[in-house]
C-alpha cells in the first residue's frame, strides 16, 4: 500500500508537470482526488490494514493528498498566469489611433485679448464698466472737450443716427458716464465696440474694439500712469517688455501721450514687424483734461486722474501675427480654431 | 509737414545727424513719419572725363569711349552723340543705381564690353528746368572741371535731407519751418534764430492802389495787403524751387512760388490777385450771397451760400476766403501789378466752407486749425522781401492792414508744486522757466505768470503748461510709480459679467466656437429671413451716413449674420460647424432717445448635428446656470424656422429664446446647408433666472426601485405630455424618469409610436415595497391611458 501511495504521488507529479489547461487540471484532480479517484480507492483499502500500519499509512495518505493538492494549486496559478498573458496578448490595440475627443470650441481672438486685459486690470483693482454703443454725441464729443465744430468730429468720421445720436467712435464716453454717476476714487476699464466710417481693408474696419481705462482720485500723477502702463505691458507682452511715451494731442487729456511697447518680435532691435523701429504704438494715454473733470462735476483742483485706451484688433493682430483684419470678422472656422 | 533740414537751419542750428534729430523731435512731440535723403536712390555715379572716342566696329550709331573715373579708366559703349573727348560727364559705374531703381551692370553692346554708363539729367532723377545747361537730349556735360571720381551728388547739390513730421491738430504753428525750428531749438537746447526781414519798398504808396474793408470781423479778424508793381512773371531761382520741391510743393512761377514759400516758412497761407481785376480797387471781405456763383482756380463753377466768407471787389467775389482764389483775378503771364493777401480767417468757418464745397486745400487745412493773427504782417513782409530778392517787381510803400478784431493777450498763472504734483516729478522752478523761455513764452518769475505767445492758442491753463514742462523734461524721465494708497480698491466682475463669462465658457466646452460679426447690416436681410411686413423687428435704428446700404441699419436680429457666417464656411466646403456669438441687437425707442441694446446669445450649427444637438447645448447651459424651471414648446409659425422643428424656450413662463432648424427658403437665400440649426437666447433672461449658489442634499439612504414601461401612443403626442403625466402621477416617491427608446416601424401600427421610459422610485425614509411601487404605477398607467390613450406594450 505504501508503494501504491508513493506511486500515486509520482504519477500525479508527472501528469501535473505536463498539464496545459485549467480543464485538464480539473481532470487530474478528479482522477487522483475525486470520489472515484485513485487516492480515494487506495484509502478504501485501509480497513484491511493492521492497527499498527493504519496510522502510518493514514499519515502517508494525507501527505500524498496535500502534496497533490499543493501541486494542483501551483499548476493552477501558473496556468492562470499563462492564460491572462495570452488574453492580454490578443487584446493589443493600436494606441496611435486618434483619441475619442469631446471637441471643445474656441474663444474668438478678440475675446482672448479683451479677457487678458480685463484680467490684468482686475488684478490691479479695476472694475469693468460698460456703456451704450449708440450714444449721445454729447458723451462722445462735447463732454470729452470736443465742442461743436471741433475738427476731431470730422477726423473720427462719425456715423450719425440723428442730429445728436451717433455710433460711438471711442469707448471714452463710458468714462463720462461713470464720472457723472460715481464719486472718486474711480478705477475702471471699459472694453467695447466702437464705430468709424472707414472702408473695410486689411487694416481698417468700420467696427472695431477698444479698451479704455480711467483712474480718478486725489493725487494721481503721470508717474502713476506710466507705472500702470508698464505693469500692463509686461503682463500682456511679457516681462521683458518696455514702454515709451511720446507727447501727443488728445482733446480729453493734458498732458497726452502715445505709448509704444518694445517690439514683441525682436525685443527692440528692429525687425519687419516693427518696421525697424524697435517700438510698436499700441496705446493713447494722458492725464484727464481738467475741462473733462469739470464737466463731470469733479473739481480738478482736488482730484486728478489718468486715462488710456488701446485698440483690441491691433493688439490681437500683433499678438497672433494676423496680417489681415478682415479675417477677424469673416469667421472661417479654420481661422477660429487656431486660437 | 515736410521740412528740409537746410531750410530749418536758417532758423536753428542743427548739429546732429538727421536720425538723431528725428528721434529727439519725436520724443518732444513732433512725431517724425519719415526721413527722405535727396538723391538717395542714386549711387555709384561719379565725375568722369572722356579720354577717347572711337566708332563701334559693328554699329553705326554707337561709340566706344574710354572714361577716366579717378582711380581707373573704364570702357563705356554709348549711343549718345553730344559728347567730345575731354568732356566731364556723370559716369555710372558697374553696380550703380539710377532714378527709378535702374541698375547698371557689366554688359556687351554688339560684342564690345561696356562697364558703365554716361548719364543724362533725367537718368539722375532730376529735371531739366533745374539744370538749364543740360541738353534737351543726351548726356549732361558738366560745365566745369571737377575732381575725377567725385560723387556726382556733390556736384549737383543733392545733399539735403527732408524730415516729414506728423503735426497734431492743436499745433498749427508747427505746420511751418519757423514753428518747427522753434520746437527744434527747445528740443536740442540750442538757440532759435528769429526771422529778420528788411524791405526797401521802392514803389509809391500802396494806399493809392487799393483799400480793404472787413464786413464780418467774426469771420475775418484781420486782412492785410501789399502792392507790388511791374512784376516780371518768370521761373523762380533754383534754390527756391529746390526748397519747394523738397517740401513737396510743385514750383509754378516766381509769384505763386513766393506765396507757397511763405506759407511753408511762416505757416501763413497767402494769395496773389492781379490788381487790374480788382474792380473799384477795393477788397471787401463779406459773406457770400445765397446762390452766388464763383469759378475757382481749379476751373470749377461753384455755388456759395451766406454761411461762407468771400473776398470780393465792388462787383463780384474774387476768392473763397481761406479756401481758393477765383479764376477771374488769377495772376497771369501778362500780369503787371499784384495785390498780396495775408489774412486771418475764422477756422471753423473755413472748415465748414471747405467741407460744403468739397474743396479742402492746403490753405483751408491750415486756417481751420486757427492761425496766429500776429503772423499776418510778418508773413506779408517776408513775401515782398522775397519779391525784392528775386527781382520780381517793385514793392510799394506800406501795408494796407485792416485789423478788425484783436486777440486778447493771455496771461496764465503757474504753480511749480501743482505741475509737479500732476506729473509726479520734482522739476525746479528755474528749470520750468527755462523750458517756457525756450518756447518763446515770456515769464514773469516774480508773479509766477507767463504771457502766452499769440501762436500758441493751445496753451489755455496750467495743465497745458504742465505738458510743456513734461515734454522737455522728457516723458520717459518721469519716474514710474504705482497708485500706492490712491484709488485702492478691489477689482472684480459684477454678477452679470460673471454669468456672461459662464455662458461663453459653457458654449466653448460644448464645442461651439465664438464668432464676431458686424452689428450693422442691410435692411434686405430682414426679407431674406422672411420677416413679416408688420414685424416689430423692421423698426430699426437707421444710420444717416452709412458706408453703403449693406451697412445701413443697426441689427434687430442676429440671425442673418450667423447664417452669413455659416454660408461662408459651407461655401468653403467645411463639413462641420458649431458657432456662437454674444452680441447686441438694437431696438429703437423714441427718435430722441437711445435705443435699447439687448444682449443675445446666438447659436448656429450644421454637419453631423440635429435639432437635439442644439437643444442639448441649451440644456447644458441652463443646467450650468442653475435654471430648472424651463420648457421647450413647439413653435409652428416663425417664418424663419422649420414649422415642425422649432421650439420656443420659456424660463419661469417667460419667453427666453428660440431654437430650431432654419426654413429651407431661408437656407436657400443664404446658401446655407439644407439642415442648418440656429438658436437665439436672451442673455438678460439667463442672468435674471440664474441661480449660482449650490446647496448640498444628503445622498439617499434607501435603495431605489426601477420599472421600465413601453407604450404605444399616437405619433403627434409629444413626450412632454407623457412626462407631465409621469411627474404628476408619480407623486413623492418618483425620483427620475429617463426616456430610453422611441420607435416607429415594424410591429408598430401606422400613425403610432412606441415610447419607452425607465422610471426610478425611492423614498427618503424607508425601503419601498413592491406594493408601494405598484400602487403608483397603476396611477401612472391609468393616467397615460385616459389622458393620452396610451397602450402599454
Amino acid at each position: 500500500m505504501k508503494e501504491q501511495l508513493n506511486g500515486i504521488r509520482v504519477k500525479a507529479q508527472e501528469e501535473l508537470s505536463t498539464v496545459g489547461s485549467i480543464s485538464e487540471l480539473e481532470n487530474i484532480r478528479v482522477k487522483f482526488l475525486g470520489k472515484k479517484g485513485e487516492l480515494t480507492s487506495v484509502l478504501r483499502g485501509m480497513g484491511a490494514l493492521t492497527a499498527e500500519d493504519r496510522p502510518v499509512i493514514g499519515q502517508l495518505a494525507n501527505e500524498v493528498r496535500s502534496f497533490i493538492e499543493g501541486k494542483l494549486e501551483e499548476a493552477k496559478k501558473e496556468l492562470m498566469k499563462k492564460e491572462i498573458g495570452l488574453k492580454l496578448e490578443k487584446e493589443v490595440i493600436d494606441v496611435t489611433m486618434p483619441g475619442k475627443r469631446k471637441m471643445l470650441g474656441k474663444k474668438h481672438p478678440l475675446s482672448n485679448v479683451i479677457d487678458e486685459i480685463n484680467e490684468v486690470f482686475i488684478g490691479m483693482g479695476y472694475e469693468i464698466a460698460e456703456g451704450p454703443e449708440v450714444e449721445k454725441d454729447y458723451y462722445n464729443f462735447e463732454a470729452l472737450n470736443m465742442p461743436e465744430n471741433h475738427p476731431a468730429k470730422d477726423v473720427q468720421d462719425t456715423f450719425y443716427i440723428s442730429e445728436n445720436i451717433i455710433l460711438r467712435t471711442q469707448t471714452s464716453p463710458v468714462q463720462i458716464r461713470v464720472m457723472e454717476n460715481k464719486k472718486p476714487p474711480i478705477k475702471i476699464i471699459c472694453p467695447g465696440r466702437v464705430y468709424r466710417s472707414d472702408a473695410v481693408d486689411a487694416t481698417h474696419s468700420p467696427i472695431f474694439h477698444q479698451v479704455e481705462g480711467l483712474v480718478v482720485d486725489k493725487g494721481v500723477t503721470m508717474g502713476d500712469l506710466i507705472g500702470t502702463l508698464k505693469v500692463f505691458a509686461k503682463s500682456l507682452f511679457g516681462e521683458k517688455t518696455d514702454i515709451r511715451l511720446r507727447p501727443h494731442h488728445f482733446p480729453f487729456t493734458e498732458p497726452s501721450a502715445e505709448v509704444d511697447v518694445s517690439c514683441w518680435t525682436c525685443g527692440g532691435s528692429g525687425c519687419r514687424v516693427c518696421k525697424g523701429e524697435g517700438w510698436i504704438e499700441i496705446l493713447g494715454a494722458g492725464m484727464v483734461h481738467p475741462k473733462v473733470l469739470e464737466k463731470c462735476g469733479i473739481d480738478p483742483s482736488v482730484y486728478s486722474g489718468f486715462a488710456f485706451g488701446l485698440g483690441v484688433e491691433r493688439t490681437a493682430m500683433g499678438r497672433f501675427n494676423i496680417d489681415d483684419l478682415r479675417l477677424l470678422y469673416e469667421n472661417d472656422v479654420r481661422f477660429l480654431k487656431q486660437f | 509737414m515736410k521740412a528740409p533740414i537746410k531750410w530749418l537751419k536758417d532758423y536753428v542750428n542743427i548739429n546732429v545727424s538727421p536720425k538723431e534729430f528725428s528721434d529727439a523731435m519725436t520724443m518732444s512731440g513732433s512725431k517724425v513719419e519719415g526721413i527722405e535723403v535727396q538723391g538717395e536712390e542714386i549711387t555709384k555715379v561719379v565725375v568722369g572725363k572722356i579720354l577717347s572716342l572711337e566708332k563701334h566696329p559693328d554699329a553705326d550709331k554707337l561709340q566706344v569711349c574710354q572714361v577716366d573715373v579717378g582711380n581707373e579708366v573704364i570702357q563705356i559703349v554709348t549711343g549718345a552723340q553730344n559728347i567730345n573727348v575731354g568732356d566731364f560727364i556723370p559716369a555710372a559705374l558697374v553696380g550703380a543705381t539710377l532714378a527709378q531703381g535702374k541698375k547698371i551692370s557689366k554688359g556687351k553692346l554688339r560684342g564690345i564690353e561696356s562697364s558703365g554708363m554716361m548719364c543724362s539729367i533725367e537718368e539722375l532723377g532730376l529735371e531739366k528746368e533745374d539744370y538749364p545747361d543740360a541738353p534737351d537730349d543726351g548726356i549732361y556735360i558738366l560745365g566745369k572741371e571737377y575732381p575725377l571720381g567725385l560723387d556726382i551728388k556733390e556736384v549737383l547739390g543733392l545733399n539735403d535731407t527732408t524730415v516729414e513730421f506728423e503735426i497734431t491738430s492743436n499745433r498749427p504753428d508747427c505746420l511751418s519751418i519757423i514753428g518747427l525750428a522753434r520746437e527744434a531749438a527747445a528740443t536740442l537746447k540750442t538757440e532759435f534764430i528769429r526771422p529778420t526781414v528788411s524791405i526797401k519798398e521802392e514803389g509809391d504808396e500802396a494806399q493809392k492802389y487799393a483799400s480793404v474793408e472787413i464786413k464780418d470781423p467774426e469771420l475775418c479778424p484781420r486782412y492785410a495787403a501789399r502792392i507790388v508793381k511791374d512784376v516780371k512773371i518768370e521761373t523762380s531761382p533754383k534754390w527756391l524751387r529746390d526748397r519747394l520741391k523738397a517740401a513737396g510743393v510743385r514750383p509754378i512761377n516766381n509769384i505763386v512760388d513766393i506765396t507757397n514759400y511763405v506759407m511753408l516758412e511762416y505757416g501763413q497761407p497767402m494769395h496773389a490777385f492781379d490788381l487790374r481785376d480788382i474792380e473799384g480797387e477795393k477788397i471787401i471781405v463779406r459773406r457770400a450771397l445765397d446762390g452766388e456763383g464763383i469759378k475757382t482756380l481749379d476751373d470749377i463753377d461753384r455755388k456759395l451760400d451766406s454761411s461762407m466768407l468771400v473776398i470780393a471787389d465792388e462787383k463780384r467775389a474774387v476768392a473763397v476766403a481761406g479756401v481758393m482764389g477765383a479764376a477771374n483775378s488769377e495772376v497771369r503771364e501778362d500780369t503787371k501789378n499784384i495785390l498780396f493777401e495775408s489774412a486771418n480767417f475764422n477756422g471753423t468757418s473755413v472748415r465748414l466752407t471747405a467741407k460744403k464745397l468739397g474743396l479742402r486745400t492746403e490753405a483751408s487745412g491750415r486756417f481751420e486749425k486757427g492761425l496766429d493773427v500776429q503772423n499776418v504782417v510778418s508773413a506779408l513782409d517776408r513775401a515782398v522781401q522775397l519779391v525784392e530778392q528775386l527781382n520780381a517787381g517793385t514793392v510799394c510803400k506800406g501795408i494796407i492792414d485792416c485789423f478788425a478784431k484783436k486777440d486778447e493777450e493771455r496771461i496764465l498763472k503757474f504753480n511749480t508744486d501743482n505741475i509737479n504734483k500732476l506729473l509726479g516729478t520734482q522739476v525746479s522752478t528755474e528749470e520750468m522757466i527755462d523750458i517756457f523761455k525756450s518756447l518763446e513764452i515770456d515769464v514773469d518769475a516774480d508773479n509766477f505768470t507767463v504771457k502766452i505767445p499769440s501762436f500758441r492758442k493751445d496753451l489755455e491753463r496750467e495743465a497745458d503748461l504742465a505738458e510743456e514742462v513734461a515734454r522737455f523734461y522728457g516723458y520717459n524721465n518721469i519716474e514710474a510709480t504705482l497708485l500706492a494708497g490712491k484709488a485702492s480698491s478691489m477689482g472684480k466682475k459684477t454678477y452679470k459679467q460673471k454669468i456672461e463669462d459662464i455662458i461663453k465658457n459653457t458654449m466653448i466646452s460644448c464645442g461651439l466656437s465664438e464668432v464676431y460679426t458686424y452689428s450693422f447690416t442691410s435692411p434686405k436681410v430682414l426679407d431674406k429671413i422672411r420677416l413679416p411686413e408688420d414685424s416689430e423687428l423692421r423698426k430699426t435704428v437707421v444710420i444717416q451716413n452709412p458706408l453703403g446700404e449693406d451697412f445701413s441699419i443697426m441689427r434687430t436680429t442676429t440671425i442673418p449674420e450667423m447664417l452669413q457666417v455659416i454660408s461662408t464656411n459651407y461655401n468653403r466646403r467645411i463639413e462641420e460647424v458649431n458657432l456662437f456669438e454674444t452680441s447686441f441687437v438694437y431696438l429703437p425707442k423714441d427718435i430722441k432717445e437711445l435705443p435699447v441694446e439687448k444682449p443675445v446669445l446666438t447659436l448656429g450649427m450644421y454637419g453631423k448635428v440635429d435639432f437635439y444637438t442644439l437643444k442639448g447645448v441649451v440644456e447644458e447651459l441652463l443646467l450650468k446656470l442653475g435654471i430648472t424651471n424651463y420648457s421647450f414648446s413647439p413653435q409652428k409659425d416663425n417664418p424663419t424656422f422649420h414649422p415642425g422643428r422649432t421650439a420656443v424656450i420659456n424660463i419661469n413662463d417667460k419667453y427666453a429664446g428660440i431654437i430650431g432648424e432654419i426654413h429651407p427658403e431661408v437656407t436657400d437665400e443664404f446658401e446655407c446647408p439644407e439642415r442648418t440649426y440656429l438658436g437665439v437666447i436672451e442673455i438678460e433672461k439667463l442672468i435674471e433666472f440664474s441661480k449660482m449658489e449650490a446647496e448640498y442634499k444628503s445622498l439617499p439612504k434607501f435603495p431605489a426601485v426601477t420599472r421600465d414601461i413601453a407604450m404605444l401612443v399616437k405619433d403627434e403626442i409629444m413626450v412632454k405630455e407623457i412626462e407631465d403625466i409621469l411627474l404628476q402621477r408619480g407623486g413623492k416617491i418618483l425620483e427620475e424618469i429617463k426616456l430610453f427608446d422611441v420607435y416607429k416601424g415594424k410591429q408598430v401600427p401606422e400613425g403610432m409610436k412606441s415610447v419607452a421610459y425607465s422610471i426610478t422610485f425611492r423614498a427618503s425614509d424607508k425601503t419601498l415595497t413592491d406594493e408601494d411601487v405598484n400602487k403608483v404605477m397603476a396611477k401612472i398607467l391609468n393616467g397615460l391611458k385616459t389622458n393620452i390613450g396610451a397602450e402599454l406594450r
